[in-house]
Formats: structure tokens, sequence, C-alpha cells
């Protein structure tokens, strides 16, 4: 029988206003096991912890019960408490009687009643309480980073700092992602390689990082301290330690006509090729869809011209194996596909063009060589409009685009549109805007900037129609100040298309079983207290792959996640939380439906030999634990049909004397 | 007791299905109508003052004559908010109030006729009360 002190605090006048804590503290003195009560003004205080370790000491207390707040707010306080008095802390059940009593009750009377019987509830578990003492597991001192973008390299960058070793995994050719396609950055307008390349170069050459380039996770298994993870190397056609970067291949290589994608399509590139001139690694890459040898047989230029003898069209896809103690996603974004909005004609012209698309023909190593010109007949744009929020803020009835606001298209259209005023003054530009979004250091000051010192016309209003008739393109759109409807012959019209998660996002969120909002973006773990860190222990997030963010909000969202990956590293071994699933073997018919269930992969099968009553052997299959990788959600408890999975700490017939107390 | 622009504002949002608290205030229906000018008030307009429970401005105007039923602003709008169908059911209103409140349900013995079906009589009720 346990020996059970039950704690009745006041919280000042938070629990004491609305319910008689005397009350309570007298009423569950009578409750089975219970040999001490009393109630306190702060019993998270100093003094009211004092008062739990006396009355330990002198009542030979077992178990504890403390009627206060939310267990998620002084749960730990009290299970320190009963450490350092002895007792295991897994003894002690907190009752909630402020967030769930006296905070939503008026009543003294019915606050008081309700008080009483979530003690006795409280009660009713201690009672079968058992001591309980959380596993242990080793730690891999090495870090995993999905995504070589500006979020990745930073994250990478700053994990190499402390000391630990870091892989970075890249889908393409080169480290770099969008970041690597802009021109210029706001607020500042400071050059984005500028800033961006140097870093590429510190991850390349520092000792701690790898980084797996035209790779991508294929696998992931284990558990929070000990992933591993299998990667495969796609094959590039060229050795990446022999490749000296020289281009001469991409120079001599026949096949010419493959829409280069860092430049979204607008020029073309060999089918040999180093993405940019600042390529990290810099290595040539054979893409296989339009080599001609590859395809044919025929040719191997490439081979004959590369001096260093890099070329290998034998190459195939390697996969590697490596052990990771944390996982950080960066996977990025996207622009979305606006061809779905046919009224602003995208498929019809060739001069209406994206954001993004304008950053690369404005970018002095685009197309164009910096110059700013109509994709169509190459010449000067005199008129340009700008339309804000396409595909953002859609209703979700409308299916077109998306329900969030993209965040980052009003501050890089005034960029745009500054920048294009500076550089031709000759220029009208006009931006058709819903609402002017400006929060963030300097930003505002920077958008009225385009306004009154560049004179960019912002038009309160969106555009309705876009039609290409002859050499211009026909913008109809509201003036809703001025109450017109406004009709602009423009040169060029740039679409500030809303972004989404990389579609690479949510098969890798399946193998990581990390959880993902409605839009494909990644969930974190509190979306105020825990922002960097995924629901799944061990698994860290990092910039858009979380939702829509800025260079500098991925920065240091990328620090956060990197100094959340070096507390994990740091440590030599992890403490789990011993309130995990556990499952009677004699009772488990091998039905898989845990298994199913569990949204961590924590619940394997195993074949394993039971000694029958007769005798003799016989091989059953039965569930297994990994209680490493168990989070306690208790999903396979109420799944299992035979009744073997419980949950340690909130076993089935813990929970049922809980109800049994309430119902009395 | 109700006022008689509420009445009407519950008749409109019933009868169109529309939702006027959906509405960003982008203006895109009015950025794509074709009747613009045409127009004293224009679609975005339509959608707050019914929001707002200004019907009787709205049923008074020429306004919602000059809309073409061409749906753009319901193709269009970001929010499915559509314009078209609240216009439609402001003439509707129109129609319905010009008509006046010829029947009442006690009208309905004397007119019954074994060779009328009743349903004739229910529907002209639905039709010409208010």
């Amino acid at each position: 029988m346990q020996r059970i002190g039950v704690f009745v605090c006041h919280c000042g006048t938070n629990i004491a206003g609305t319910v008689d804590v005397k009350a309570v503290a007298d009423a569950i003195k009578n409750e089975p096991g219970v040999v001490f009560s009393a109630e306190y003004q702060y019993m998270c205080s100093q003094a009211g912890q004092e008062l739990i370790k006396n009355a330990v000491a002198e009542n030979r207390l077992t178990g504890i019960v403390v009627c206060s707040c939310s267990p998620r707010m002084h749960e730990a306080t009290f299970r320190k408490t009963a450490a350092a008095a002895g007792l295991n802390p897994y003894m002690v059940e907190i009752a909630n009687i402020r967030e769930q009593c006296s905070w939503v009750h008026k009543d003294m009377l019915t606050g008081t009643q309700k008080a009483i019987i979530l003690a006795k509830a409280a009660v009713a578990k201690v009672n079968l309480n058992t001591p309980l003492t959380p596993g242990e597991s080793p730690v891999t001192k090495r870090a995993l980073v999905i995504g070589g973008g500006i979020a990745g390299i930073q994250t990478a960058l700053d994990i190499a700092d402390a000391g630990f070793k870091v892989d970075i995994v890249e889908k393409n050719p080169t480290i770099g992602g969008k970041m690597a396609q802009l021109d210029k950055t706001f607020p500042t307008l400071d050059c984005a390689a500028c800033i961006l390349t140097p870093k590429m170069v510190d991850a390349a050459q520092n000792e701690n990082i790898k980084i797996y380039s035209y790779s991508e996770v294929t696998e992931v298994g284990g558990f929070v301290g000990n992933f591993e993870v299998t990667i495969k190397r796609k094959a590039r056609y060229v050795k990446e330690d022999v490749c000296t970067g020289c281009g001469i291949c991409t120079e001599k290589c026949p096949q010419k006509k493959v829409p280069n994608e860092f430049n979204l399509g607008m020029d073309n590139r060999h089918a040999i090729y180093i993405p940019f001139a600042q390529a990290v690694p810099k290595v040539a890459t054979i893409d296989p869809r339009y080599c001609v040898k590859l395809k044919t047989g025929k040719c191997g230029l490439c081979e004959k011209v590369c001096t260093a003898g890099a070329i290998d069209y034998n190459a195939k896809d390697e996969y590697v194996k490596e052990k990771y103690g944390a996982i950080v996603v960066a996977t990025g974004y996207n622009p979305i596909s606006v061809d779905k909005f046919d009224e602003f004609a995208y498929s019809q012209s060739k001069d209406v063009i994206t954001s993004l698309e304008l950053e690369r023909l404005m970018n002095a190593a685009g197309p164009t060589g910096g110059t700013l010109l109509r994709p169509s007949d190459g010449e000067h744009p005199h008129t340009i409009v700008f339309v804000q929020c396409v595909g953002s803020r859609c209703d979700a009835c409308a299916q077109k685009g998306k329900e969030y606001c993209s965040k980052i298209c009003c501050m890089y259209t005034a960029k745009h549109a500054m920048l294009i005023r500076d550089k031709y003054p000759d220029t009208d530009v006009y931006v058709f805007y819903i609402d002017v979004r400006t929060p963030g250091k300097n930003f505002d000051e920077f958008y009225r900037r385009a306004v009154e010192e560049y004179g960019v016309h912002y038009i309160k209003g969106m555009v309705g129609k876009v039609s290409p008739e002859g050499k211009k393109l026909k913008v109809q759109g509201s003036d809703l100040i001025y109450g017109k409807q406004l009709h602009i012959d423009a040169d060029l019209v740039v679409l500030a298309a809303a972004i989404e998660p990389d579609k690479s996002a949510r098969p890798l969120a399946t193998m990581l079983t990390a959880s993902m909002d409605t839009n494909d973006f990644f969930t974190e773990a509190h979306p105020k207290l825990r922002p960097v860190e995924s629901p799944t222990a061990g698994v860290f997030l990092s910039g858009t792959c979380q939702g829509p963010k800025d260079i500098p909000e991925t920065v240091s969202q990328a620090g956060a996640a990197a100094s959340k990956v070096i507390g994990l590293l740091v440590k030599d071994k992890l403490k789990g939380n011993p309130c995990v699933a556990h499952s009677n073997e004699l009772m488990c018919n091998g039905c898989s439906t845990c298994e199913k269930v569990c949204p961590y992969g924590a619940i394997s099968y195993v074949d394993k030999e039971f000694r029958m009553p007769d005798r003799t052997t016989k091989v059953r299959r039965v569930a297994v634990v990994n209680e490493a990788v168990c989070q306690g959600c208790g999903a396979c408890t109420v799944a299992c049909m035979s009744g073997a999975m419980d949950l340690k700490g909130f076993l089935n017939k813990q929970i049922m004397a809980e109800v049994d107390a309430i119902c009395k | 007791m109700q006022n008689k622009n509420d009445r009407l504002k519950e008749q409109i949002l019933r009868s169109s299905g529309v939702d006027p608290r959906k509405c960003m205030r982008c203006g895109k229906c009015s950025g794509t109508c074709p009747s613009y000018d045409e127009m004293e008030y224009h679609p975005h307009q339509f959608v707050y003052m019914v929001e707002n429970g200004d019907i009787e401005t709205l049923m008074k105007s020429q306004s919602i004559y000059k809309c073409l039923s061409c749906f753009a602003c319901v193709d269009r709008c970001p929010r499915s908010v559509e314009p078209a169908k609240i216009i439609e059911a402001v003439r509707l209103a129109v129609i319905r109030q010009q008509n006046g409140d010829r029947m009442t349900t006690n009208d309905i013995p004397s007119k019954l006729d074994p060779d009328m079906p009743q349903q004739a009589l229910m529907s002209a009720l639905r039709k010409y009360s208010k």
C-alpha cells in the first residue's frame, strides 16, 4: 500500500479564488492511501518545496499528489523535489486544478467539488504508480543536413564551428540553393552572390563538413542520437575528385540545346555542365537526359577534351550508408506554377515572367548579362507592371493557390521596382498590391523609399486581366483608392508567385516520420517555444521548409537549429522518457496493428521462441518497442486488440482507476 | 425587430450562397469586370455594400443591370466570394419587391380549385409573397 501525501496549492488567488483549498485538503484526507494532506500559498516556491520534502521524511511518503497548475508548467519542478526527498520522480502526480478547474469555473462550490474529484483521480493513479527509470542510449557525434541552400549551409557551418562533423546532402550538382539565383538582397541591396559564395567556399573547405552534392536521402532508420541514413549519390558521369572544373568539356559539348534550369529555362546550357561559375563543388555533371554519348553511344567528345581524365560514362548510382546523431531538414521552397492563372497570360506571352525569372534577367551572370531586356524581342521594357499575391492568400475552395501569405514578395517587389527605377529612370513601374506587408527591421523604410525616392507607382488594387496585343501587354486592373479601372499598355509583367515547399519534402517527411501541415510545410514541436525542432526527436528544421521566410530569418533559424543540434551532440548519452510503450509478449498476437499506427516507427516485430506448457517450443511473432524511439503517445495501446500493449506511467489500469475515481 | 435592410441582407446571402466576409478587398473583381465603366457602383462595392447591409441603395442603382453575368469575377476571385452571384441575388430581390406582397397564406383557401394542381398555388405564393 502506498503512503501518499497530497499538497494543495493556492497559487495566490489563481486557485484559492475559486476553489476552497482547505476543503480540498480536508476532503482528500480519507482517500485510500492518503496519510498526509496540506495546503500552501505557493507550492512551487522554495518554502512550498521544503514543505513537501519535510512531509516525505516525516510521514515516510511513497507517493505525492500536487494539486496545482498544469503538469506542463511544474511537473518537472515537483519531480525534482521528489527526487531530492529520496523518492522516484515518477511517483509524483499532478492534479490540474488551475487550468482545468479554477480558471474555467466561476462558482466556488462547483469549483471546489471538481477540484476534489480531480485530486481523488490523481490519488487513485498514484496508488498504482511504480518507480520508473529512464533508459540511456549513446549519441553518434555527427549531424546530417538535408538541403544545401543558405539554410543548410549556415546550419552546417555553425555545427562544424562547434567541432562536430556535418554532412550536407544536396540534390542539385551544387550547393547554394535559391539564394545563388538571386541578384540583390533586401533591404540593404547587397549582392546575393557576394555574401553567399564565401559561405559556400567556407562549407567546402571546412574539414568538419562533407558535401554530398547531386545526392538524395533514400532511407532513414534509427532514432534520435542513432539515425542510420542511406544516401543515393546520383551518377554524375564525372569523377568528382578528379575533375578540376576547368570547364573545357562544357564548351566543347555539341549538345547545346538543354534548357538551363539555373536561369529558369530562359537560356540553354550544354549536356555536360557546371551550373554557375561559383558552383561548389566546381565539378562538371553530365545530364543523362540529353547526353548524346549516353543516349546513342556516339560522341564522347568531353572524354577526349578532358585533360584530367575525369569523364566516366559507366558511372552508376552509388548508395552510401552513414550514421548520424541528429538530422536537420533544410529542403527549401519553389515558386508555384502560375500556368493555371489564365488571366495573367503567363503561358501565352514570354513577356509575362515570375519574380525569380526577373532576378535572373537582372543578374550580371544571367541570360542577358544583367541588362533588363524583354524575353520576347530583347528590347528595353519601358512600362513594367508588377502583380502581387499571385497564388498567395487564396481561399481553399478556389483550389488555384495557397491559403497563406508568402511573406517575401512585398519586399522583393519593392527591391525590383527600386532597382529598375534606379538603373532605368525612363521606365514606368506600377505595383498592384492588396496590402503591403513589411514587418521587419528597416523593411517599411525600404518600401517607402521605393515610393518616395524612386517614384514607383503603388496601386491599391488587383490586376484582373493581362492580354497580349501586338508587342504590348494590355493590363486591366482596378485602382480602389482612385475608384477607377486602369488600362496600362505594359512591356513586361512580373508576377509575384506564391512559394511552396520543395516537392522532395513530403517523401522525406515520411522517411523521417516528421509531421507536416496541409501545405507540406514541416510542423514545429511548438509554434512559439520550440520553433526549430520537429516533434520527432532528433529532427530539426531550418529555413523555408518550415514556413515562408526571408534570408535574415532563415539564417537566424539556421543558427537556432544548429545550436539545438550541438546541444544534442555534446551529450554522450541520451536519457529517454521512461513513459514508453511496452508489449506483453505473452498476450501479443502479432497482428501488426500497433506497428501501423505508430507515428514514430518505434514498433517492430520479431520471431521469438516460447516454451509451451507441454515443454514444446513454439515460434511466435511478437511486437517489440524501441524505447529510445517511442515518444509515449499511446496510440498503440488504444489500437492493440489483445490488450498486450501498455504505456508505462499511464497503464490502462491506472487510467481506469482515474475514471473510476471520477465517476464514483 | 430587424430593419428592412437587415432582412434584405439575410435574404440575399441566403439566395446567393455568398459569404462576403471572405472578401480580402483585393479588387480583382473590379479589375476584371468588362462593364466597370458603365457602373455607378462596382463589383467590389457590391460585396462591401451587401456586407454592410446597404442593400436598398444597391437595389435602386442601375449598376446591377450593367452586370453582364459573364462570371469573370467569380472565376478569378482568389477568395471564392463570387460577386456575380451576389448581384444576381440583388436583382432577384428587386423583382420580388416589384411584385409586392400580392398573396398571403390567407388567400389560398379562396383560390383552391379542383382542376388546378395545388403545387401551382404554392409556387405562386412563393413568387408573390415577400
